[in-house]
């Protein structure tokens, strides 16, 4: 039982053990104002929401928060969270593009690119131009892209119908298990031998399947074990649609998670690409690089971003 | 660019897959659009400013119970969209 686990047991409070940790970050070593171009891209998902700016097409700082209840004021706190660390308004950004399933409703943004596009940009940045399909573990779905070397999607499809192998599936089992869920990952690799998966066809299957289990006697890091590797088996039956190829990149929340990251890669027989970034950032970071190009096409001369 | 529209559940896959390199010089002035009796296609610029077919949001999560009228149950030896998509740019994955 870890630390935080016993303190919620002692004290009795409500403990939000599907709660991740929020984050924002920019680059101490560079000076925003010395470039030419300031973009930022924009992703309002369903349960994160990320902002990124960029200069001169190098990514300079970003962050990553949950996403409130309605996508304006989700946008707004993400680029406020990155601006806050630089002193930047967004009167200092030259081009804003909105990515996510909230694309539509960032209010200071020129442009809306979806998320498939901006991934695949995103994970060309981050993993390189030799990746060629990334994995995208959102929170309420799952995409399967495939890329050429520039970051173009050549083949892709998305699973949005149900929580299965999403964020939000994890985070269902992280609540219902009282675990943590940065510790689910490390968790499941403790078991004395790997179970098989639990339903990989849906979470309210799975989460009855799981409470189950667990009255059957499986510890909880069995049970987890067996999440884990359900959500692989589900994300890797879509990956094999595009047909996998080398490089593999995997980005989103669970992209965090080794317990699915380790699974996935063993049913693949392929190893993912490791990156220095925050996986999550993936989608907003290609919108922002996809605001460069569009803010280089507008010349010497280009438009604010419109405040509101 | 395949793009591939629908989702997989218990009962299994459903994908309509579009070829945009093969829609892009659409020769039939995008008939897809007009033989789908549920009207599934429209026309859209993707993000790489192509204008090219795809299937409806609010019909990708629905395309088992949309599609059933047109397939052999529903008395059609052939696709209504596949057999109007002349470039072979649409493919059903069931």
């Amino acid at each position: 039982m870890s630390t935080s686990e016993k303190q919620a047991g002692t004290t009795g409070e409500k403990k939000e053990y599907w709660r991740w940790q929020e984050s924002a970050w920019v680059d101490p070593a560079r000076d925003w104002r010395a470039a030419r171009y300031v973009t930022a891209g924009v992703d309002v998902g369903s349960v994160s929401s990320q902002a990124v700016v960029v200069c001169d097409g190098e990514l300079y700082g970003y962050s990553s928060m949950r996403t409130g209840n309605n996508s304006p004021d989700s946008a707004h706190a993400a680029m406020r969270a990155v601006m806050e660390q630089c002193g930047m308004t967004l009167d200092d950004l030259h081009f804003v593009v909105g990515t996510g399933y909230g694309r539509v409703n960032v209010p200071f943004a020129h442009k809306a690119v979806t998320e498939i596009a901006c991934h695949a940009r995103g994970a060309n940045y981050m993993g390189g131009s030799t990746v060629r399909t990334i994995l995208d573990m959102g929170g309420q779905d799952c995409k399967a892209i495939h890329c050429d070397e520039r970051g173009k999607v050549t083949n892709f499809l998305m699973n949005d119908k149900c929580a299965a192998g999403t964020g939000r599936g994890m985070e269902v089992i992280a609540d219902l298990m009282q675990i943590p869920i940065a510790d689910l990952g490390p968790r499941s690799f403790e078991v004395d031998e790997e179970p098989q998966a639990v339903s990989s066809v849906c979470v309210v299957f799975a989460k009855s399947e799981a409470l189950g289990l667990l009255k059957a006697g499986w510890s909880k890091n069995k049970v987890v074990a067996a999440y884990c590797q359900a959500m692989a088996e589900r994300v890797v039956a879509l990956l094999e649609r595009i047909h996998v190829e080398k490089d593999f990149f995997i980005t989103g929340g669970i992209a965090k998670n080794p317990g699915v990251v380790k699974r996935i890669e063993r049913l693949l027989k392929l190893e993912a690409v490791t990156t220095k970034y925050d996986s999550q950032i993936a989608g907003a970071l290609g919108a922002a690089l996809f605001a460069h190009t569009l803010a280089q096409k507008q010349g010497a001369a280009p438009a604010r971003a419109a405040a509101s | 660019m395949i793009a591939n529209y629908g989702y997989k559940d218990g009962s299994g896959e459903y994908y309509i897959a579009i070829d945009t390199d093969k829609c892009i010089g659409c020769a039939v002035g995008r008939a897809c659009v007009a033989a789908c009796p549920r009207e599934l296609f429209e026309i859209v610029t993707d993000d790489y400013d192509d204008e090219v077919a795809a299937v409806k949001e609010a019909h990708r999560r629905t395309l088992a119970y949309d599609c059933t009228g047109c397939k052999p149950a529903g008395g059609y030896v052939e696709l209504p969209c596949t057999r109007a998509c002349t470039p072979g740019a649409i493919v059903h994955s069931w």
